[in-house]
């Protein structure tokens, strides 16, 4: 390295070795992790308003998977484990690491700490798809799927609209975008509110609960497999962007002369998290904090380069929607709580003791 | 020649903010950018660093046009210190110092052990291994702007931009920095508002006024009284330094001229 002539003093000194926390604590992290989030499903598999013990659902799963004998009487209990309640829990899962996952990179790229994963008009967007396809009957040929596949699309159109309007000559900049996603926000939800207004149906305002609360009631094994492999192979993908992600926060100037085209990174992102979003949206509406809180915890306890965030954050959220959805389920049964409710109870006070306790800081103090 | 700009123009939605730069700097030559504020010192470059595309023109670096080279490649050749400060998030210093290798990459793949070692050597020349797993959101403004040095010096640069470096910085830490600068065996173009510093740093200094280069040479040659009543609207007293030699511009208050030349100089020179 002959980048500069060290000076005496310096050239003296002795050179200490930087302090690097360990690679191998974060693998003990995942796998730490790992095996709670397969404890955590497992119980919230077996918890209801038939309870079965983690060893029998265990062994329920165990049937299911390989095709093992079950006895007669354990059929019903079999069935809602199986047909019921797995489909559901694992919904939860899926749907909480992608929504932690989407808020830490559009945290990061929107440059803003505020920013969730709905921030650029996705829920409100498939709301306005849902709505139009229950009420007017549109997609039918789709069946079931079809108010899904309009929430979906929706959510498409939405952040097309919002990407388009703010893109202007000079590019989009990362506050255009927030301030044109929080617009458009406000506008869908008013065509939202409109729709159900002037076609009040019985399903109104449960329609309404779940598009802005979120529920994982409406889980199926149709639907799953698609919004699992749309919100893993979505992570794996955001992980491939952790050092753009780290670089574009030194401020997009910054950035190019680190050989980081924001540009083309934000577009991609852009699709990317879109995407992610508003699979997750069609099947389980919009979960409210858990994309704007996992992201600063995560960062709270592991730092912040998005390497280990992107990594650790899925986890954590995984967790934490199986729990909420188990207690969203079971607190007040037969009825059930909306999670966004449950979200923000919970979320709140951790996030507090935390920003407190670590001296947590995010864009300066 | 290590880094040119020819015929280099600047115009941003009709406003015109560098007119035909020509400017070359040598390998190894410290070059300094004067000027007042809005005169298209940062504007020229922010077009070496990539943060801009020239409206018409060319920057060439060792030789290549760097429009010609992806982002990547030409942030191997050329780092920058930007008026950006920090980040949005709390980095660790030796994490940010280590995004200066971001160019030698591709993937996310870690430092390897030489790149390690490059950092801490980094870390050590500005005097900052002590600060290395602290939070840059807990910094003061010279070590942050003292991080964003290491990070430039990791990126192994041919050339290295420093836009304003001495921000924030006190007198002690500006001469370290300012010192470092020209002990490095790099290609350094530098913007200073300090005349008196630029005189002891750089090999030659280029004036910009109006977003047009009005001299170009050794301090001695470019620091003139007249040249300073004309770019910067000031009465100013230049001596040389008993000990260097260097020219240094001295100012009495009462001693203002009236604004009238710079400005009306500005003005002709926008039309």
């Amino acid at each position: 390295m002959a980048i500069i002539a060290l000076s005496g003093a310096s050239a003296r000194r002795h050179l200490e070795p930087v302090r690097r926390k360990s690679t191998t604590s974060i693998y003990a992290m995942v796998m730490l992790l790992t095996l709670v989030l397969a404890g955590s499903i497992l119980v919230a598999i077996g918890l209801g308003s038939a309870v079965v013990p983690p060893p029998d659902t265990a062994r329920y799963l165990w049937a299911a998977v390989t095709g093992g004998d079950i006895t007669a009487e354990e059929l019903t209990r079999y069935q809602i484990i199986w047909n019921i309640r797995t489909p559901r829990v694992l919904l939860a899962a899926a749907v909480g690491a992608g929504l932690a996952a989407v808020g830490t990179a559009i945290q990061a790229l929107v440059r803003n700490p505020l920013a969730d994963p709905y921030i650029l008009g996705v829920s409100s967007g498939a709301s306005v798809g849902a709505v139009v396809v229950s009420l007017f009957g549109a997609l039918s040929v789709l069946g079931i799927y079809a108010v899904s596949v309009g929430a979906f699309l929706g959510a498409l159109v939405a952040t097309s609209l919002v990407y388009l309007i703010a893109y202007g000559r000079v590019g989009v900049t990362p506050l255009k975008l927030v301030l044109t996603g929080v617009a458009l926000s406000f506008g869908f939800q008013a065509i939202m509110s409109v729709l159900i207004y002037f076609t009040p149906t019985a399903e109104s305002t449960s329609m309404v609960l779940f598009w802005t609360m979120g529920s994982f009631g409406a889980a199926t094994w149709g639907s799953l497999p698609v919004v699992i492999a749309v919100v893993l192979t979505g992570i794996l993908a955001l992980r491939r962007y952790s050092r753009p992600l780290d670089v574009m926060s030194l401020g997009d100037e910054s950035a190019a002369s680190l050989g980081i085209n924001t540009t083309a990174i934000r577009k991609s992102l852009f699709v990317l998290t879109a995407v992610m979003t508003g699979a997750m949206v069609a099947v389980s509406g919009a979960i409210g904090f858990v994309g704007l809180v996992i992201p600063h915890i995560t960062r709270m306890i592991i730092g912040a380069t998005h390497a280990k965030l992107l990594l650790i954050a899925p986890f954590i959220g995984a967790i934490l929607m199986v729990w909420v959805d188990l207690l969203a389920r079971t607190m007040v049964a037969p009825r059930e709580l909306p999670l966004g409710v449950l979200t923000a109870l919970i979320g709140v006070p951790v996030f507090i003791v935390l920003m407190q306790r670590r001296g947590y800081v995010f864009g300066g103090r | 020649m290590e880094l040119a700009f020819h015929d280099v123009h600047v115009e941003i939605r009709g406003k015109r903010l560098l007119s035909e730069l020509n400017l070359r700097i040598d390998a190894g030559e410290v070059l300094g950018l004067v000027g007042p504020n809005g005169s298209g010192k940062s504007t020229a470059l922010r077009c070496a660093y990539r943060a801009l595309r020239p409206s018409a023109g060319v920057v060439r670096v060792a030789g290549g046009d760097i429009q010609q080279l992806n982002l990547r490649e030409s942030a191997q050749q050329v780092a920058a210190l930007t008026q950006e400060g920090g980040s949005d998030f709390d980095f660790t210093v030796s994490e940010v110092v280590a995004f200066g290798r971001t160019p030698h990459h591709r993937g996310n793949e870690p430092l390897t052990r030489r790149e390690q070692k490059l950092c801490e050597q980094a870390m050590d020349q500005v005097d900052i291994l002590h600060l290395a797993d602290r939070g840059i959101l807990e910094l003061s403004g010279g070590e942050k702007q003292r991080v964003l040095i290491a990070r430039a010096l990791v990126q192994e640069p041919k050339v290295l931009i420093l836009d304003e470096p001495t921000n924030h910085l006190d007198i002690r830490h500006q001469i370290e920095l300012l010192a470092m600068v020209r002990r490095s065996e790099l290609t350094v173009v530098l913007v200073l508002h300090d005349l008196n510093l630029a005189a002891a740093t750089c090999d030659r200094l280029g004036v910009l006024s109006g977003g047009n280069l009005v001299a170009v040479g050794t301090p001695q040659h470019v620091l003139t009284p007249d040249l300073l009543l004309d770019v910067f609207g000031i009465n100013a007293t230049v001596v040389a330094h008993p000990l260097t030699n260097a020219p240094q511009v001295l100012f009495a208050l009462d001693a203002a001229a009236p604004p009238t030349p710079a400005i009306t100089r500005n003005e002709r020179s926008n039309k």
